[in-house]
């Protein structure tokens, strides 16, 4: 097996999968011993399933074993549940409540093993990944990642279901369409890393009415903006507010995408008068304008400062650092 | 009562060299001075709930005669515990000069000695030095009260050290 892999170049999976089958084998010892340690009165009748499981244990890891230094991460979950299994037998034979309370120090050693066995194979698994990238240098390093984590999870991979954020979306999408302008969201997505929180890119020139739409009508009721954020993507500006309806719980988020050269994005404070700050905050960071906005002015920085730090292309005027 | 200097006992004049110290005036005030720092209430970042607690009853800084004031025209310490943003800076320049002659600064923690973690930040000043002049240096993130404590002994030390040789630590 190691011979094989050398050829293949994949080292580190090599010795990890020996630490590995190591805590294996002192697993596969360590049930017969409980059955041992066990019984107090009846040894004679727990004698016989007790040989007949050792063999089966240490038989059950080794094809497990095989198979992994191959093909990296796939067999592995079979090899740990066998093995899960074969630790739960002997304990199911033995159902006598009495019994069981001298056995609790082996079985607390055993599920350790198990615990071990399995923090191994997740070890493993993951340097058989990275040796598949090392491997597919040329395909990209994050691809061959997701197969091989894709070809782990295989038996539990299923496709995924839609959220159920997926109608409020599509709603949001069509009252703004019908209530505002036909044109007047750009994209309309759902943000997986946040919960799938409804997101919409909404066009700026359309942004008041749809603001005060999304404040006022029954279906979106967004009393109360938590957020105003402005971020530099370098290609553009965007605005990004995050809307909260107290009632539901809803909360959305929308962007505004702006030109960097000229920013400028319509405000919100006639709407929710906490946009005040926030505004003027992004206004003296990123230098985007808010038209409409009673008091636009530096907030944070001086009043005679030059320039917005936070654009990407800011160069701080620090000569002695 | 006329003393005559020349026609005194053994006794008498044990009894004055037990009893009598020479020195000059500015030794004096530098005595006085540095024994009564007030330094000012200025807290501006972390350092100053160090400073807080140095003042409270634990390190207990009432003991070197320093009481805080809450006016910098009752106070002759400045000690700049925290960051020194550039929005602050020129207030800070103006309590330093509302405070009456003589008067010291002590800058309190990396922040105030030389911009510490933000010394690439482009709203903090690079060392409070740059506004006004410093006299004693504390290291530290923040430093500990103890710290502190020893920096204030420092400044004491230089008050008197200044004030027995006519000479100057620092250009000041």
């Amino acid at each position: 097996m190691s011979e094989e892999q050398k050829q293949n170049g994949a080292g580190p999976a090599e010795g990890e999968t020996k630490a590995e089958a190591a805590p294996e084998g002192a697993k596969a010892q360590v049930p017969p011993a409980k059955t041992e340690g066990a019984p107090q009165s009846g040894e004679a009748p727990q004698a016989p399933p007790q040989p007949a499981e050792a063999p089966q244990q240490p038989a059950a890891p080794q094809p497990g074993v095989e198979p992994k230094q191959t093909s990296g991460a796939a067999p592995q979950p079979a090899a740990e549940t066998q093995t899960a299994a074969g630790a739960s037998q002997p304990a199911a034979q033995q159902p006598a409540a009495a019994e069981k309370r001298p056995l609790t120090d082996e079985e607390k050693e055993a599920r350790r093993q198990a615990a071990l066995a399995a923090r191994a194979a997740k070890l493993a698994a993951q340097g058989g990944a990275a040796a598949g990238a090392a491997a597919g240098a040329a395909a990209g390093g994050r691809a061959a990642a997701r197969g091989a984590a894709a070809a782990g999870g295989e038996g539990s991979e299923e496709p995924p279901k839609p959220s159920p954020n997926q109608p409020k979306l599509d709603r949001a999408v069509q009252l703004l369409k019908e209530l505002v302008a036909e044109d007047a969201v750009e994209e309309a997505s759902l943000n997986p890393f946040n919960d799938d929180m409804p997101t919409l890119v909404i066009r700026g020139e359309h942004w008041p009415k749809a603001a005060e739409t999304l404040r006022d009508h029954p279906e979106f009721g967004f009393r109360y903006l938590r957020n105003v954020a402005g971020v530099d993507h370098e290609t553009h500006m965007e605005v990004v507010y995050h809307l909260l309806n107290m009632d539901s719980g809803d909360t959305y988020c929308v962007k505004v995408r702006t030109n960097r050269d000229n920013p400028s994005v319509p405000s919100v404070v006639s709407v929710w008068k906490t946009a005040d700050w926030q505004e003027r905050e992004i206004y003296d960071l990123l230098g985007i304008a808010f038209p409409g906005h009673p008091d636009l002015r530096r907030i944070m920085l001086p009043d005679d400062w030059v320039g917005h730090p936070l654009r990407k292309d800011y160069v701080p005027l620090d000569p002695e650092v | 009562m006329e003393l005559d200097l020349a026609n005194i006992t053994l006794e008498e004049r044990r009894e004055l060299e037990r009893n009598v110290i020479l020195g000059t005036v500015e030794q004096l005030k530098g005595w006085v001075r540095s024994n009564s720092l007030w330094p000012l209430t200025f807290g501006l970042a972390c350092c100053a709930i160090e400073m807080m607690a140095a003042g409270a009853p634990h390190y207990d800084l009432d003991r070197f005669g320093v009481m805080f004031r809450a006016s910098p025209r009752q106070a002759d310490v400045m000690i700049v515990s925290g960051t020194v943003t550039k929005k602050m800076a020129p207030l800070l320049r103006q309590l330093y000069e509302q405070m009456p002659e003589p008067k010291w600064v002590i800058a309190m923690g990396s922040c105030a000695t030389a911009g510490g973690p933000y010394v690439r930040s482009y709203s903090v000043v690079k060392g409070v030095d740059q506004i006004v002049p410093v006299d004693v240096y504390i290291p530290g993130c923040p430093p500990n009260p103890a710290a502190l404590i020893y920096g204030i002994n420092k400044l004491q030390e230089k008050i008197r050290y200044e004030a027995k040789t006519g000479k100057r630590v620092t250009d000041g």
